[in-house]
């Protein structure tokens, strides 16, 4: 199988572009994993779910633009190298 | 040309992290100096024997230089280019440190040939080994070197390029060999560590697990089982398919069993420590997250070489 760190870049690349996709308001509010929903107490460490929705919401902030920077890179790097 | 200088100078960059004066136990040397310490031996070896002759021999080989470094601006020439060189030096240092921790990195290399022998017996046959710990001098882990419950990077890294070449000879052996598989099966094999160390950082996070575990520790760890991928398929060289399945399937049970030892005593710690099990479910899960990590090394063991021994 040719798993190669290229490969694993591409794979990376394509998750965090899914990841960013995510509207807030229009699905994640309907699925329940919406940000202002389910912060429990302050007092109990958080459960994998709240974990997973921070994880989720700083994703999308952080890659928001260097997103859009690597994407316009591969895409000319792939139209033009194929 | 000043011996005592020399030694000052080279002296102090081997001990950049020694805070505190350290309590020295016997039969140890001082764990703060990752590296022996051979400069002040070596300038003062050259000191003594210049030093009565030195006159002399000062007077002879500056003579030729001595109109030259007389010259008062080839003087101040020579020490602004020489400023000049340990301001760059420092500014290349600086910001190397800052994307790559190499002090950090110098920690995991102070290996020593008796370490190396010793863990290499623990990774084939950890069964026999009673203390897991590792040894703390006062707050920072003691040098692989010293301890040898330590992870270290130098066994995985020099396992991973053997695993490499052995997989080159595999292929040659099987006429299946080109010179772009190899850079292919290194590729592929750094592209599997890195999906673990990911998986268990994620997973680490998930889960709110607060451990000492750094990303090079478990690099580290991760790295550990391509001594046994070696040793399989150079089994299976010699002696075919059945001594391969044999010696892997030794080395995929001590591996599993050195994995939960060593990750027991990480990811578990603070459970183990507070004695009562209070939140079962959070120790469960920090079981279930032990258990997966040390069963996906035989897997990945097998994956990795199964192709290579026909």
């Amino acid at each position: 199988m040719a798993f190669t760190l290229y490969s694993l870049l591409q794979a990376a690349l394509l998750c965090v572009n899914a990841i960013a996709v995510l509207h807030e308001e229009r699905f994640l509010k309907n699925i329940g994993w919406g940000t202002d929903q389910g912060i429990g107490g302050f007092g109990e460490e958080p459960g994998i779910k709240s974990q997973l929705m921070n994880l989720i919401r700083s994703v999308r902030t952080v890659m928001r633009v260097p997103l859009i920077i690597v994407n316009s890179i591969v895409i000319v790097l792939l139209l033009l190298f194929g | 040309m000043h011996p005592t200088g020399l030694a000052a100078a080279a002296g102090t960059p081997r001990q950049p992290s020694k805070r505190r004066i350290p309590v020295s136990q016997p039969g140890m040397a001082d764990p703060h100096q990752l590296f022996d310490d051979t400069s002040s031996a070596q300038s003062r070896g050259y000191g003594a024997p210049r030093a009565p002759s030195g006159l002399g021999y000062s007077a002879a080989s500056t003579s030729p230089q001595a109109a030259f470094l007389a010259d008062p601006v080839s003087n101040m020439a020579m020490a602004y280019g020489s400023s000049l060189a340990a301001q760059g030096k420092e500014l290349v240092d600086k910001n190397i440190d800052r994307f790559f921790p190499i002090s950090k990195l110098k920690y995991y290399f102070a290996v020593d040939t008796m370490y190396v022998g010793k863990k290499l017996g623990l990774l084939v046959f950890p069964y026999m080994h009673q203390d897991w710990e590792v040894q703390y001098q006062q707050d920072t882990p003691v040098a692989p070197r010293f301890d040898i419950n330590a992870p270290d990077l130098y066994i995985p890294a020099m396992a991973f390029i053997t695993y490499v070449l052995v997989a080159g000879l595999a292929l040659g052996t099987q006429d299946r060999f080109s010179p772009d598989l190899l850079g292919l099966q290194a590729s592929s094999a750094l592209a599997w560590l890195t999906l673990e160390v990911l998986a268990i950082l994620l997973s680490l996070y998930l889960v709110t697990i607060n451990t000492d575990l750094t990303t090079i520790d478990l690099v580290a760890f991760l790295g550990y089982k391509y001594v046994g991928m070696i040793g399989g398929v150079l089994t299976g060289l010699l002696f075919g398919k059945m001594g391969y399945y044999l010696v892997l399937g030794w080395c995929c049970a001590s591996i599993f069993v050195f994995m939960i030892r060593t990750l027991r005593l990480k990811i578990l710690a603070e459970a183990a420590a507070e004695g009562v099990p209070v939140r079962g479910a959070r120790n469960q899960l920090r079981m279930y997250l032990t258990m997966a990590v040390a069963t996906a090394q035989p897997l990945l063991m097998y994956w990795l070489t199964f192709r290579l021994v026909r």
